[in-house]
């Protein structure tokens, strides 16, 4: 487990519509660059793929670099086809991933 | 023998290359700082030898920013969305953080709307650059001046 992850997709949709998809993820996202109050630096830790399918077929992927701020938003679009599930994935520079689904009706 | 007698002008000169050299010695402390020619380097990386022409895409930023740790950021570009011509990627690069890279995205014609939004880190006062490439090969950017009071990556972690 990564963090808390929020996501809102709309419940319902008509087919054919263009819907607003938002993910959220609790995440530090430390740049690697800063120094602790000792003088170490911090090593980095961030994510670095995030996935967003549609019934299985991919509809947004992005690659994070350290200029993405903690707690990682994307907010993006896609057509409402039909009833299924919105899964986004995660997954971070030591490979775990995290997973999470939302269920989408379409009339 | 003449004593050494240091004229006003000597006295100047020293002072001020002590002063010039604790300066440099206080920023090598900090990170070093990305390049607008890093900046060249990574584009070509992701979108390889193509042409960036200005224009379609609109890179919306606050133009003054209060503290770079976040700082909203939406891209849109002009694109019909279709399968014969829509935005395969958009990237979004920056001058003067630690590395010039920020965000890639790739999407397709099933995005309806060649659109995202984020938060994003700015370490400097800086140009930052958003390239979308489009299913035809051609690339279309979109550049924004932003002013940051408080920067990005400096402050010191909480204990």
């Amino acid at each position: 487990m990564i963090g808390r992850a929020l996501t809102h997709v709309p419940a319902s949709a008509k087919r054919g519509d263009i819907i607003e998809i938002k993910a959220l993820i609790s995440h530090i996202m430390e740049t690697g660059y800063r120094v602790g109050i000792t003088g170490q630096p911090i090593p980095r830790d961030i994510i670095e793929d995030f996935v967003c399918t549609y019934n299985g077929e991919e509809i947004f992927r992005a690659k994070f670099y350290p200029a993405i701020a903690a707690n990682p938003f994307m907010s993006f679009f896609t057509v409402a086809t039909e009833s299924g599930t919105i899964a986004f994935s995660w997954t971070d520079q030591h490979g775990a991933t995290q997973v999470q689904t939302a269920a989408i009706t379409v009339e | 023998m003449a004593r050494y007698n240091p004229s006003r002008r000597s006295v100047l000169q020293t002072a001020g290359a002590l002063a010039g050299a604790g300066t440099f010695a206080r920023i090598s402390l900090r990170p070093a700082l990305a390049t607008p020619e890093m900046m060249q380097d990574a584009v070509r990386a992701a979108i390889g030898e193509a042409q960036v022409q200005k224009g379609k895409v609109k890179l919306d930023l606050p133009p003054l920013v209060e503290n770079g740790n976040s700082v909203p950021c939406t891209v849109t570009v002009d694109s019909p969305m279709m399968a014969n011509d829509h935005v395969k990627a958009i990237h979004i690069f920056n001058e003067k953080n630690p590395q010039p890279n920020v965000i890639s995205v790739k999407l397709g014609p099933r995005a309806g709307k060649a659109s995202f939004s984020t938060r994003i880190r700015l370490a400097d006062t800086q140009n930052i650059t958003a390239i979308a490439e489009m299913s035809d090969g051609s690339c279309w950017s979109d550049e924004v001046f932003v002013i940051v009071t408080l920067a990005a990556c400096v402050e010191e972690p909480k204990p």
